[in-house]
């Protein structure tokens, strides 16, 4: 088991660990990127369901053939949900990864 | 040979395979860690087509697909919703649980909490969560035996649950997490080659044209350009304000649902490390999307291709919409033998889909149920990893009876509210729960409960005084709309999904129930903050 043993040398560690630079660090970028990115496509998908409720005429407007507006917005929350996350996996991959390597190395010594 | 004895044979087959993996996997099973997490060793790739072998239902698959062949466009109302939330576990949940977690959704709530009453109310609300969503599609299981087979009597369905039934224990109480993933990825494998291979072959029917597609579904309809709008189904105009309201709690639970559902949060437990549960979901959301992808051309394809007015007789719901469109697309493009192939095929697929959802469902209760009622709370932390895994299965079988009993006492009850309720349990119970324990320092004991209590009594207690369960008038065919008869009538919410209030009630209660108790313990969220951004401290997985 990896899990360290309870008590005041573990909250020790993580007490010394939390004080770091490089941990305020993650935090902040952490936070910086999911919490309004979590607000922004909470408003994009609740935007797309209110307008399926109250604006129908413009929804049911046809762009291309028999393909109408609420076909485009709702095929957009897939590409925007994809686009997220794999803009995700990027910015955790470059911003949170290496950060919370050093801290975990950090820790082992 | 008749569609109904291949469908038999290619299930049979899959079964067979399955067992197969699960004997296997039962091989390597050796401690608690490996019971319920899968040794913590699969990769990132499995374990995503595992998340799509888990979420994705009978009903999303023959239910979406339903819809849309019915009412068209606000079908895919429901498929967004499924999708877009995978966002929130992504973001919020995935790899913060993976790294403060051990086995179940209560490892993380009671990290910094008094862990008894937290575990009994993380216990109860995922046994609730499951239950819903267990007896769902044990009754739709028994709808199934009956649309494709023709056996509509009695017997027969109930045959089918307790057959079901008895296939998900088995593969719980063997195969433990191991077994059931791996029923997960082959379920995962079928359901994304049957509905791909039916979606190239209407699309390719309509020359690869969208649009020409859209209108010909259209124009069978019988509704006209409203069949490609929303509207016909959801907030229709008939229904006035309520309805519109309606649609807005239903889109609510949908996308706040997922990240607190118990046998999906289990999931990001069976992967190495944090990163690996980042990429599971990722694959899960490529996975998950494409496949909503396809069952809008599938919900369409059918409409167009069958005629909602043949879909509606042969089931009001729709839920044969995928295998009839399965079965006409066959004779189109192959002749008759390849229409009974294709809907055999596709039949066999939806009950792959039912026995794999039924499983993780099955596991994740009974882990809770051993791992939080019974080792934490009954035994104290006391009991031994084998007394706990010998309590999980036991604890299977159990559920699994349940699950038969209630499943064919609910054969003749309108039950497909159930999947909705559970979505909007675990978005007013658990998802608070989840993301005060993550983020919040000041959250405690108090608030979790409450949160838990609170957002799961709303939920369930509004759902009883829905339309859902009494009041809602007699259909065409003189059958109730609700779960009662149509003469009780003690119906006086208006939604028929609880979440627009019981989601906002949910947090409110976590929130209170945390500052009404002086409790507060800033160094364990000190380690919970580390624990969970860094992973250090984290459980490891085990070598093989």
């Amino acid at each position: 088991m990896s899990t360290p043993r309870e008590g005041r040398e573990v909250n020790a560690v993580y007490e010394e660990l939390r004080a770091r630079p490089e941990f305020s660090e993650l935090r902040r970028r952490f936070r910086a990127f999911v919490f309004p990115v979590t607000a922004a496509f909470l408003f994009w998908y609740l935007l797309y369901v209110v307008l399926s409720g109250w604006a129908r005429d413009f929804m049911g407007q046809q762009v291309l053939g028999s393909i109408n507006v609420a076909l485009i917005f709702g095929l957009l929350q897939f590409v925007s949900t994809f686009a997220i996350a794999y803009w995700y996996s990027r910015y955790a991959g470059a911003k949170l990864d290496p950060l919370a390597e050093s801290l975990r190395e950090e820790a082992r010594r | 040979m008749s569609h109904e004895a291949l469908a038999i044979t290619l299930f049979l087959l899959f079964v067979g395979l399955t067992l197969f993996l699960t004997v296997r996997a039962s091989r390597q099973t050796k401690d608690a860690t490996d019971f319920y997490a899968g040794g913590r060793s699969f990769s990132a790739g499995q374990n995503g087509l595992a998340i799509g072998g888990d979420y994705m239902s009978a009903a999303s698959f023959l239910g979406i697909a339903g819809i849309i062949a019915l009412s068209g466009y606000d079908g895919f109302l429901y498929s967004i919703g499924f999708l877009v939330a995978w966002l929130v576990a992504l973001l919020l949940v995935a790899e913060l649980m993976r790294n403060s977690g051990k086995f179940t959704m209560a490892d993380v709530l009671a990290f910094r909490m008094s862990p008894r009453p937290v575990r009994t109310a993380a216990g109860v609300s995922t046994i609730t969560v499951s239950i819903f969503y267990l007896l769902a599609q044990m009754v739709g299981a028994g709808a199934l035996v009956a649309l494709l087979f023709g056996l509509t009597s009695e017997s027969a369905k109930a045959l089918t649950i307790v057959g079901v039934g008895i296939l998900m224990i088995v593969y719980v109480v063997v195969g433990g997490m191991k077994g059931t993933t791996w029923v997960q990825i082959v379920k995962a494998v079928l359901l994304m080659g049957g509905a791909t291979l039916i979606t190239l072959l209407v699309l390719g029917k309509y020359g690869f044209n969208l649009s020409s597609l859209l209108s010909e579904a259209a124009a069978q309809s019988g509704k006209g350009d409203a069949f490609l709008e929303p509207g016909l189904k959801y907030g229709t105009e008939a229904q006035g304000l309520a309805g519109k309201l309606d649609l807005i709690s239903l889109g609510l639970a949908l996308v706040l649902g997922t990240a607190g559902l118990p046998h999906i949060l289990i999931r990001f437990y069976t992967v190495p490390t944090a990163r690996d549960a980042r990429k599971s979901v990722l694959w899960g959301i490529g996975i998950i999307g494409v496949f909503y992808l396809l069952t809008l051309v599938l919900g369409f394809g059918a409409a167009a291709l069958v005629g909602s007015k043949t879909i509606a007789a042969s089931n009001a719901a729709g839920n044969t919409a995928a295998p009839l469109l399965a079965e006409r697309i066959g004779e189109i493009v192959f002749g008759d033998v390849g229409g009974t192939i294709l809907l055999a095929f596709i039949a066999a697929v939806a009950f792959a889909t039912i026995l794999a959802v039924v499983a993780g469902l099955t596991l994740a209760s009974s882990s809770s149920v051993a791992h939080d009622l019974y080792a934490h709370v009954i035994r104290k932390g006391e009991a031994t990893e084998q007394e706990e895994v010998r309590v999980a299965k036991i604890s299977a079988f159990v559920i699994g009876a349940v699950a038969i009993v209630l499943g064919i006492f609910a054969q003749k009850l309108n039950v497909a509210f159930l999947v909705a309720l559970a979505f909007a349990v675990a978005a007013s119970g658990n998802l608070p729960a989840i993301l005060y324990s993550l983020f919040w320092k000041r959250f405690n004991t108090a608030g979790a409960v409450a949160a838990i209590y609170g957002g799961l009594g709303s939920a369930v207690v509004l759902v009883i005084f829905s339309p859902v369960v009494s009041g809602k008038g007699v259909g065409p065919d003189g059958k109730s709309l609700s779960l009662f008869p149509a003469s009780v009538d003690f119906q006086w919410f208006p939604l028929e999904n609880p979440g627009l209030v019981s989601i906002p009630l949910g947090f409110l209660f976590g929130y209170l129930g945390t500052v009404l108790s002086k409790e507060y313990r800033a160094d364990k969220y000190t380690e919970m903050e580390v624990r969970s951004l860094t992973g250090v401290g984290a459980e490891e997985a085990t070598p093989h």
